[in-house]
């Protein structure tokens, strides 16, 4: 005990991470249930069904597929820089999590804040730094296979990502100028209030340039040329199989999260509630929705035929009902309200990205890059001058 | 051995194990993995010296921008293995033992030098780290001048490395 | 706490590291990236003189070398990019039109 409360910050930290680390990646795992499922509705069709009740082992079934595939290594490619792509690119993906706060940092444990692993005065700077490394996964990946496709895609997706990283960067000093700080709280704490005080409603230009360069930055449709099928086969990950292909995939879904993250934080007040403090009932929402679901289940649970999927979804509904009670005892109440708040609003923009992956056609790569130097950049630029010049009038 | 002292060599370990995996390595691509590898671990050694803005651009800029630049030109050109000149005996015998007496010279005048000295405690009391918004007021009232001096240099540098391309084809 | 000597030998190491690199290597990238090798020595001498001092200058020399940097590696690389099509090789001995 004399051990923990000594080296607080070592150990409070090792299980935050732990925990993160196990919710982002069963998060990451259903994502891909959850865009199969989107997409497929949007086409007119079911998605996965059969493999678990609605589809929900389908993630288990891909893991267990990528583990026991094949893993091959091309002859002639350097093994180093090969085995080094993958690992570089999700650890990057991963390690951006760290800065990020679900919740308030006045609810601690220890003295250390349970809601951020690491709470930095300039933490959206360094978010930055580390998705400007992000690049290398995907340029060391298409030159480490030996080969032309992944090589060409390669080339083109990370000349894609540093260009459409300035728009990134730009578009979002006006948040910058706004709050006064690049710690995230800063930021959070300027939109105190209710939904009229985010940065979105002033600084709506910036936020629509930041949707479309992080869609650009992450390589997701309509900006997915450089790794599309019908293009140049799989771009930088064709030599890739079984489990370092998946971690760029898992990459590529970290690197939405972290995004969606980012985007809440800055534009829509992060963990903040959108109604105002008065309204205590908005106490007993978190409560109420897992409970909902719950009976939902339940019900789903009654109509369904098959046995094994009766099962799974019975499963299902007594751990989002018990999951509801637990949210409705008051020191839960409390505690649960940032991260509820946040988790609702990152998987509405996780929502958003995948509504526009199976709504829009592709871009073709020279439209796409005339469309980040030609059209983005200079709008990104004039927003943050026309900020400027209106704190400086207003503040005179 | 506290913990920053710790870190410091851990870092400058890595540093100088890039450096010389950098003049060992065969091909240009790893060269350039190494240099980033110092790249990142100086940019912690600015961090432990309080500097966090400029451990950020260092990052941003040099890691993340100028050795991307260094990558692509290396997969356009498709630098392979280097090849390896036989070094001139003068080389061999007399060039490398004196480029390690270099070394040990200015690290053995450094550290014995009267500033490093002077110095050498002064951070022994903890000292805050250099704010943003200090160094954005100097950057924009002290050093006005050599701010747009960059401003232009950077726009001619545009227009060179521009012009250079179009003209090879 | 680390005291400014150490950091001040550590540029020293490398500045020397990146001058041996500079000299004995025929490849014209891998003597591009010891310059910035240099460069960066020499970044950490400024930041570690600005803390010994307390003073936001060397920071702020920090900052313009890194902009050179980058102005000077884009020039140079599109330099680079001209001569190893000319001369279809990128080794630096093989640009000797005007040797004696």
């Amino acid at each position: 005990m004399d051990f923990i409360s000594n080296h607080a910050v070592l150990v409070v930290s090792l299980i935050k991470i732990a925990v993160l680390l196990f919710v982002v990646m069963t998060a990451l795992a259903y994502l891909t249930w959850f865009e199969r499922k989107v997409v497929a509705r949007i086409q007119s069709r079911w998605g996965p069904y059969y493999v678990g009740a609605h589809g929900l082992l389908q993630p288990l079934a891909d893991g267990l597929k990528f583990l026991f595939k094949e893993d091959l290594t091309p002859p002639s490619s350097d093994r180093f820089v090969y085995i080094l792509a993958p690992f570089l690119a999700l650890s990057l993906a991963l390690t951006t999590l760290a800065l990020i706060p679900f919740g308030p940092p006045s609810i601690q444990v220890l003295g250390q804040p349970v809601f951020v692993i690491a709470n930095s005065n300039i933490g959206l700077l360094f978010l930055f730094a580390i998705t400007s490394i992000g690049v290398y996964g995907v340029a060391l990946a298409g030159w480490s296979s030996n080969s032309k496709y992944p090589l060409l895609g390669g080339l083109r997706s990370s000349a894609q990502m540093i260009s459409y990283e300035v728009s990134l960067t730009l578009s979002v000093v006006g948040v910058l100028l706004l709050a006064g700080s690049f710690s995230f709280n800063g930021i959070i704490e300027r939109q105190a209030g209710n939904i009229g005080h985010w940065n979105v409603w002033p600084q709506i230009v910036g936020f629509l340039c930041y949707i479309t360069a992080a869609i650009a930055e992450t390589n997701r449709v309509p900006f997915d040329l450089p790794e599309a099928e019908t293009e140049l086969v799989a771009g930088f990950h064709t030599e890739y199989s079984s489990f370092k292909f998946a971690m760029f995939f898992m990459a590529e879904y970290a690197n939405m999260i972290t995004v969606s993250c980012l985007a809440t934080i800055l534009f829509f007040g992060g963990w903040l509630s959108p109604l105002p403090d008065s309204w205590t009932w908005q106490l007993y929402l978190p409560g109420a929705g897992l409970i909902a679901l719950g009976l939902y289940c339940a019900y789903d649970t009654v109509k369904e035929m098959r046995g094994i999927a009766r099962l799974q979804l019975s499963v299902v509904t007594l751990m989002a009902l018990v999951a509801g009670a637990i949210c409705l005892m008051p020191p839960v109440m409390h505690v649960i309200q940032g991260p509820f708040w946040f988790v609702a609003k990152v998987g509405l923009f996780i929502f958003f990205y995948v509504w526009i992956r199976g709504t829009l056609p592709r871009f073709r790569y020279d439209q796409l890059m005339s469309f980040g130097w030609k059209l983005l950049l200079p709008v990104s630029l004039a927003n943050l001058v026309v900020t400027a010049l209106v704190i400086l009038l207003v503040k005179r | 051995m506290s913990f920053p002292v710790i870190l410091f060599f851990i870092c400058a370990a890595m540093a100088v194990l890039g450096a010389i995996l950098l003049i060992v390595a065969r091909e240009p691509i790893h060269s350039a993995l190494s240099l980033i590898l110092v790249m990142v671990s100086l940019a912690i050694l600015y961090l432990l010296l309080g500097a966090e803005f400029i451990a950020a651009v260092q990052i941003i800029v040099y890691a993340g921008a100028i050795m991307v630049l260094f990558v692509f030109v290396i997969m356009l050109l498709n630098a392979g293995v280097e090849e390896r000149t036989s070094w001139s005996k003068m080389a061999k015998y007399a060039g490398m033992p004196l480029a390690i007496f270099l070394l040990l010279e200015i690290a053995h005048w450094v550290w014995r030098a009267s500033v490093g000295a002077k110095v050498a405690n002064g951070a022994g009391a903890a000292q805050a780290a250099f704010s943003t918004h200090d160094l954005a007021m100097a950057l924009f009232q002290q050093y006005l001048f050599p701010f747009e001096a960059t401003s232009i240099l950077i726009l001619i540098a545009i227009l060179g490395a521009l012009v250079l391309a179009k003209r090879s084809e | 706490m680390v005291p400014i000597s150490y950091y001040l030998v550590l540029s020293g190491v490398l500045f020397g590291l990146g001058v041996i690199a500079f000299i004995f290597k025929r490849n014209i990238i891998t003597i591009f990236m010891a310059i910035e090798l240099m460069l960066n020595a020499v970044n950490l001498a400024f930041v570690a003189f600005a803390r010994a001092r307390n003073q936001l200058d060397g920071l702020v020399f920090v900052f313009f070398v890194i902009v050179v940097a980058a102005a000077e590696a884009a020039v140079g690389l599109a330099i680079v990019i001209i001569i190893s099509q000319n001369r279809r090789s990128l080794n630096v001995e093989d640009v000797n039109l005007l040797k004696f």
